[in-house]
């Protein structure tokens, strides 16, 4: 049997990574943040971001990580993955998370996860990048992995095991 | 505004804000146990986001939390977060319930946020009267997740200014560790300031 040995990159919260395969991006404990990943399936170059936020409008000064917003994240990981060798018109996107964990959110902080997601697909249509597929919504937290070597986006979650999109 | 700071003589002042409502909290917990419950010293510290779930055990840890946000003239929020297996023995403890492997019912899942909501009640309750500024709880909700999942929620309000929050943590135990969990409060960043100030606490 041969094990193959797949680096497994960490992606953590408010962060982003890419790499080309053969890699596994992954980030765990996505409740109303976006997992929003980038794949060229030609060049097999894979982007992940941990999103956290809607928009970087709000931000207080300017020295905050891209990839907290979804604003800004996505033009940055577009452009990382560029500097791999990706091609910008192969890019396809999938996403999960975007969850209202509790269900009492009155307050307009607590509908973050629904905003996230409305400003993911915004932000990609914005720069034509085709959402093939998505896991978004619910009340329940999720760990997220992409496959670099064929942009298979594994997710998993507590109540509803692993799927894969 | 930068990435704020906040001094050493500050940050003691705010574990005694930990150490007061955790202290009444855990004697809640004692009092509706019947048993004794200790606690530890408590911590606050300004955390970045990806280090926040650690003393849960990672972000993907599973949980039980109790998330109450508060309201009043100190916002902010506040978190009950006990393990998966502390949360059954508590079930049983108080209310004789047995429970199986496959989760919680509807019942014990709002048994459990009943506990979290007279623990956290009696926490705010304390650092009001401490602090003397009006603080209210708004209605618990709890969730059964993944740790990280759970406590972005507190730093929601952290991540329009930098990447780390201000986290007070008191772990308190009961018997042999039988029954474990955390206390989190998660001032808004605006509170921080207000609570030096009722407190004669002066700026760094």
């Amino acid at each position: 049997m041969i094990i193959e040995d797949i680096p497994i990159i960490k992606v953590g919260m408010a962060d982003m990574n890419a790499v080309q395969a053969p890699g596994v991006l992954k980030t765990s404990g996505l409740g109303s943040c976006i997992g929003l990943s980038l794949y060229d399936p030609i060049n097999k170059i894979g982007g992940l971001a941990h999103i956290m936020l809607p928009s970087s409008d709000i931000a207080r000064d300017q020295s905050y990580h891209v990839a907290k917003f979804a604003d800004t994240a996505i033009p940055a990981l577009i452009e990382q993955m560029v500097k791999l060798g990706a091609m910008k018109s192969c890019l396809q996107a999938k996403m999960a998370g975007g969850a209202q964990m509790f269900a009492l959110a009155s307050s307009e902080m607590m509908r973050i996860g629904p905003r996230n997601i409305e400003r993911c697909k915004e932000m990609l249509s914005e720069y034509t990048i085709p959402l093939i597929a998505e896991d978004t919504g619910g009340n329940y937290g999720r760990t997220v992995e992409l496959d670099c070597s064929n942009g298979v986006f594994l997710i998993r979650s507590v109540q509803n095991g692993v799927k894969q999109i | 505004m930068d990435q704020f700071q906040i001094a050493e003589y500050q940050m003691d002042v705010l574990k005694e804000i930990g150490n007061i409502g955790a202290g009444n909290a855990a004697t809640a917990l004692s009092k509706l146990l019947g048993k004794q419950v200790d606690m530890k010293v408590p911590s606050a510290r300004l955390m970045p986001f990806d280090q926040i779930t650690e003393s849960l055990g990672g972000a993907e840890q599973v949980v039980t939390a109790v998330f109450l946000r508060v309201v009043g003239e100190v916002p902010g929020n506040m978190f009950f977060i006990i393990t998966l297996e502390s949360s059954k023995r508590l079930l049983n403890r108080l209310l004789g319930m047995d429970i199986g492997a496959d989760g919680f019912t509807e019942l014990e899942m709002s048994a459990l946020a009943e506990i979290g909501n007279i623990l956290a009640g009696s926490y705010l309750t304390s650092l009001s009267d401490f602090i003397k500024l009006n603080l209210q709880p708004t209605v618990p909700s709890l969730a059964i997740d993944m740790a990280g999942a759970i406590l972005s929620y507190g730093m929601l309000q952290y991540g329009q200014m930098g990447d780390q929050a201000l986290l007070i943590d008191t772990t308190f135990m009961e018997g042999n560790e039988e029954v474990e969990g955390h206390f989190f409060l998660i001032p808004d960043p605006e509170s921080i300031e207000r609570i030096f100030h009722a407190l004669g606490v002066p700026p760094s």
